[in-house]
């Protein structure tokens, strides 16, 4: 048994040091029906990579805390941090976030966090890897903000995403998303709808399958870095057939959030 | 530097005395890995201790042929779940040890899939590790790490290596696949040592 690092970990590279911060609500929107988007004004944010991630940290009259993950939508320098929360009916920290946080509320944020499901782009004059995206429901997020940092770095990889949504008003980051599709460098957008399609769709609604995965996606063929994020068993799915498809373990990357 | 934030009350006021902070209880048990499951045949598996003096290796059987343990312990995941009193069955690293010499004070556990991660052998050795092959009374799951993981229950649960095929002694701490990618070396719950 030889011991090398995995063959396609990224190089040790230097890391925005994780910290604490104070976040004060500067903006919250609906994002969907059951979602929304957060905007946090951060003055000690030190910048974040696209695709990497923050904790939240609540704290009750008691005492009494709670801390949950959230992937960062927003990349790069500067002290605007922005989040899109989906709500999970049962849960806890999800609800009071999407229900109660208002425009002037502070909470903690410890960050940035991550730097394997991240990408930034090549340096100039090196050879671009292509990038398939693959996102179930709120999985979105740290990929909106690979493709947005791609066409702000006007950068000349190949990008495309696969996003599979309940119905068309759970698509996050649509009119965003869309607009990248329009920009140069492009981005190719491909939609799997779970519970309901837009009129004049050419296909029921159903969960994604192995033919529209190999159909939609950028072939093995073309070595492409893969991200995957989403609900665990919509990964576990996606990965194991993106393997099965030739695509290398090494160059799959996932991001699971959890529950089901 | 915590503050109050308006209008949270959170669903428990009474904390589990058994959880670290920073951590949640769960009923499920959620899945983070870094890329696709790995699939390996106990037929195919082997398990390996390299140390400066030698190689020593062991089948899915002869493995298991050293005893097996029950266990009941606490997971805590770095991503804030725990959970509590959990059934386990695996071999104590204590009996796998037996038969290895080295002055090295850390090894790198190294995985099927290629991932890797960094441990002090103290925390390893004196009945605090485990390779385990069973939870909650099932065979591990693949996504669980399944045939086998290491099990180290004191640490964040990233340090419990999934699938899981050998070990390799060192004489520095030298930071895994997780620790490159801004975890921390050690990862004590109780010490929330989560990143770096
Ligand atoms: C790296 C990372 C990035 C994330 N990014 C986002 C994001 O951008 N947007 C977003 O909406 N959500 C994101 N999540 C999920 C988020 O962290 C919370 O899990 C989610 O908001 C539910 O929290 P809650 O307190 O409302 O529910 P809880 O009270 O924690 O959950 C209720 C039940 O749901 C299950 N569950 C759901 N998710 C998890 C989890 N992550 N860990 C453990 N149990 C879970 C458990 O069974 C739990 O008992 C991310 C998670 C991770 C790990």
């Amino acid at each position: 048994m030889s011991g090398p690092a995995p063959a396609d970990a990224p190089p040790a590279k230097a890391h925005r040091r994780a910290g604490w911060h104070t976040a004060t609500v500067t903006d919250s929107r609906p994002e969907t029906p059951t979602a929304r988007r957060i905007a946090f004004e951060v003055p000690t944010w030190p910048g974040n990579d696209a695709g990497s991630h923050l904790d939240v940290r609540l704290t009750a009259p008691d005492g009494y805390q709670a801390t949950r993950s959230y992937s960062i939508a927003s990349s790069g320098e500067g002290t605007r941090v922005l989040l899109a929360v989906d709500e999970l009916p049962d849960g806890e920290v999800s609800p009071f976030l999407v229900h109660d946080l208002r425009e002037g509320d502070q909470v903690e944020m410890h960050g940035p966090l991550g730097a394997y499901f991240v990408w930034t782009p090549p340096p100039a004059g090196e050879p671009s890897r292509p990038v398939q995206l693959i996102a179930g429901g709120s999985g979105v997020v740290p990929l909106f903000a690979m493709a947005r940092a791609h066409a702000e770095a006007d950068d000349a990889t190949e990008f495309r995403l696969l996003y599979s949504a309940r119905t068309p008003q759970d698509v996050f980051f649509r009119a965003e998303l869309e607009q990248l599709t329009a920009a140069a460098p492009a981005l190719w957008l491909d939609f799997v709808y779970t519970r309901q399609v837009p009129e004049g769709w050419p296909t029921g609604p159903g969960r994604i399958t192995r033919e529209v995965l190999d159909a939609a996606t950028l072939p093995a063929a073309s070595d492409p870095l893969v991200f995957v994020c989403g609900p665990t068993p919509f990964v576990e799915t996606v990965a194991g057939w993106l393997v099965e498809s030739g695509h290398r373990p090494g160059s799959v990357r996932t991001e699971r959030f959890g529950g089901s | 530097m915590s503050f109050i934030t308006r209008g949270f009350s959170g669903r428990r006021g009474d904390r589990d005395p058994r959880l670290p902070p920073g951590q949640t209880l769960v009923a499920d048990w959620p899945v983070l890995s870094a890329g696709p499951t790995p699939h390996v045949d106990t037929a195919d598996w082997e398990f390996s201790i390299r140390t400066e003096n030698g190689v020593h290796r062991w089948s899915w059987d002869e493995l298991r042929a050293l005893g097996v343990e029950d266990i009941t312990t606490d997971i805590h995941c770095v991503t804030h779940w725990s959970k509590l009193e959990m059934p386990w069955r695996g071999v104590p690293l204590d009996k796998i040890w037996k038969s290895v010499q080295t002055e090295h004070e850390y090894v790198m556990a190294h995985s099927y899939g290629g991932y890797t991660t960094n441990l002090p052998l103290e925390d390893l050795l004196d009945g605090k590790s485990w390779v385990a092959f069973e939870a909650d009374g099932e065979p591990l799951d693949p996504e669980h790490g399944g045939p086998a993981r290491l099990l180290v229950p004191h640490l964040y649960f990233w340090k419990s290596a999934k699938w899981v095929r050998g070990l390799v002694t060192m004489p520095d701490d030298d930071p895994g696949f997780w620790e490159q990618n801004g975890y921390h070396l050690h990862g004590d719950p109780w010490l929330e040592e989560r990143y770096w």
